[in-house]
């Protein structure tokens, strides 16, 4: 069957509430690369947009199934990544529900245009699966790109695992349709330790999809001539060297962050917060995202077993970045731990900004360069910061 | 209560009313000064500011403007009769959102790119936005916040704006109705004597004669619609 004989399919359109909270789900075991795609599949998307790079490759390969199976109107592999986050831009214009996904260099070289996305008001989703994007070339998991992204405007979700992977996925095409929000959502997750591990996903029937998209509720016109003002009305506003044009500039960049401050609301609704907090009021706590949460979470259990005054702060927005959460999380701790999978700790900096006596966050442990990140090396850090005595020898 | 959101000029470069911790009002609720009220508390004020303030201006956006959707008639029929009702109430239409180069004509339109020339140039110290795209209506309350002394009113199909004095959500024709009861009747308490009028005519600029314009009019933009050497046009649009 070619692409364009696809089967039409009939599925029931429902509330994101509906389908995240509500739906009933059954277990599967599948890999994270497989949870973005059967995402993508319940997303009800209008086109998707990539260019191939490992670790993204085996998530957009997948999405082409879905294209193939139905599920998705539209689907090409753009020329590289600049063209495909433009055509991302572009196709935005016509209102249409957008997912796009790359890894590491690939997110660099499309970063121009993804960095225009939020002033454009784009509510695509982009799928990051992380790779070191460091010479000399690998194709290893290091999310040193994200600290590439958090300037960027557009609302950033870091899954741990699998699972997480599916819900962020399905939930960011919601947050970022919101009139009030209207920004790209990022879903972020490590590649290889979650793209192509296999984990628990407990996913709703493919027969139910999020209700179709509504370019009208949207707080800029899209390019449609039954909606006036029928042009593309996001091209430069001023290219003019006078005050109106650096204040026009000025108050648009405010309402980006402004969105993206927003955006908080709907990861409360949908996700039940940035944050996930164990054990509140530890003397240690452990605060990671991503896959070092799931490495986080594990040292938090043995911590548990020992005894230990140990708690963790799982961090799922890193943008809006959870500020006040933390800051209550971390309110009692005596020493903060920041496990990271990359090599300048942009987490660890974001923390000690949030909270007021940002001399108790610990930098680290980092690994990099696609290393694992043992459970021991976060013990060890406990251990040190508790003055316990131990054999950990790294 | 305490004004989070007040009328300006707040100065050089304000922090926007999100980052002043104003969250937009739930259903049902409206906004006024950056706090959550009833639609009525925020209509009632909104009134006396239009009735109170000078210049009063409605600024209907392209969502108002054009017969788009099927409640859009109605709706902007609403806003006809809520100018009516408004002592000397102009009305200045937000046709589109493009910046309007080399110069606007502040009598005729508004812009979101330099709304400040408009509000100034006229003297508005009170103004309704409405029917105006949510990103465009931010970025003008904003700047109108910033530069001048306006309470402004927004009147949203959507979820309302946080840097408006007065925001209403949800709007529907029968909250324009509504809010039109409640100006007659602050009016009448005010005392002031009103009849029922249409808007007054658009004073815009004397049509502009175009049979008499040179290159040398367009000044510095005058490479844009001047023959570049060897160049021969033979068509146009």
């Amino acid at each position: 069957m070619s692409a364009v004989q696809r089967p039409v399919l009939n599925k029931k359109q429902v509330e994101m509430n509906y389908l995240l909270h509500e739906a009933p789900r059954e277990k599967h075991f599948i890999t994270g690369a497989q949870a973005m795609s059967e995402a993508v599949k319940r997303a009800n998307v209008d086109m998707a947009i990539a260019y191939p790079i490992t670790p993204q490759s085996e998530v957009m390969h997948l999405v082409g199934d879905v294209f193939a199976q139905g599920h998705i109107k539209e689907y090409y592999r753009a020329e590289e990544e600049l063209g495909t986050m433009s055509a991302i831009a572009g196709a935005s214009r016509a209102g249409v529900r957008l997912f796009t996904a790359t890894s590491g260099p690939g997110l660099i070289r499309g970063l121009e245009a993804i960095a225009s996305w939020p002033g454009h008001r784009v509510p695509a989703v982009l799928g990051i699966l992380t790779r070191v994007i460091n010479a000399p070339l690998s194709i290893q998991p290091d999310n040193l790109e994200m600290a590439y992204m958090l300037y960027s405007g557009a609302v950033m979700l870091h899954a741990e695992n699998q699972q997480d992977t599916f819900d962020f996925t399905l939930a960011a095409f919601a947050i970022a349709e919101k009139v009030d929000v209207y920004i790209p959502v990022a879903v972020a997750t490590e590649g290889f330790f979650v793209t192509h591990a296999k984990g628990y996903v407990d996913m709703m029937s493919e027969d139910l999809v999020y209700k179709e998209f509504d370019p009208v509720a949207s707080p800029v016109p899209a390019m449609d001539n039954e909606t006036p003002p029928a042009r593309i009305q996001r091209d430069a506003p001023v290219q003019k060297s006078n005050f109106m044009s650096y204040l026009i500039h000025s108050v648009w960049q405010q309402e980006i962050w402004d969105s993206n401050s927003r955006a908080m609301k709907y990861i409360y609704e949908y996700l039940g917060g940035p944050v996930e907090v164990l054990n509140p009021g530890s003397d240690i706590m452990l605060l990671a995202s991503g896959c070092a949460a799931a490495q986080a979470r594990e040292a938090h259990r043995y911590a548990q077993e020992e005894g230990l005054s140990v708690g963790l702060v799982k961090v799922k927005a890193i943008r809006p970045f959870p500020r006040t959460e933390i800051r209550e999380a971390l309110a009692a701790a005596k020493t903060v731990i920041v496990p990271e999978h990359n090599i300048v700790g942009w987490l660890c900096t974001e923390v000690k900004a949030a909270i007021p006596n940002g001399g108790i966050v610990h930098e680290g442990p980092r690994v990099f360069g696609g290393m694992t990140l043992p459970v021991e090396l976060i013990m060890f850090e406990i251990y040190e910061a508790l003055g316990i005595e131990h054999t950990i020898k790294l | 209560m305490t004004k989070i959101v007040e009328v300006g000029p707040a100065g050089y470069m304000p922090t926007s009313a999100p980052a002043m911790g104003v969250e937009l009002a739930p259903e049902g609720s409206a906004l006024l000064y950056g706090n959550t009220v009833t639609p009525e508390e925020a209509m009632r004020d909104a009134a006396i500011a239009l009735l109170t303030r000078k210049n009063p201006t409605i600024f209907p956006g392209p969502q108002v403007l054009w017969d788009w959707k099927e409640d859009v008639a109605e709706k902007s029929a609403a806003i006809l009769e809520l100018a009516s009702e408004i002592p000397n109430c102009k009305i200045i239409p937000m046709p589109d959102y493009r910046p309007k180069y080399p110069k606007i004509d502040v009598k005729a339109e508004i812009n979101p790119n330099h709304p400040n020339l408009t509000i100034l140039d006229n003297r508005i110290e009170a103004c309704i936005f409405v029917g105006v795209h949510c990103h465009y209506a931010n970025l003008t309350l904003r700047m109108v916040r910033a530069g001048t002394n306006c309470y402004t009113v927004a009147l949203c199909a959507y979820m309302g704006h946080e840097e408006a004095m007065a925001s209403i959500r949800d709007l529907h024709a029968s909250d324009i109705a509504k809010f039109k009861e409640i100006v007659i009747e602050e009016r009448n308490k005010l005392g002031i004597k009103w009849e029922t009028t249409l808007p007054p005519e658009n004073p815009s600029l004397p049509k502009e004669d175009n049979s008499t314009l040179s290159p040398a009019d367009y000044g510095e933009y005058r490479s844009l619609i001047m023959t570049k050497k060897g160049e021969h046009i033979t068509d146009s649009e």
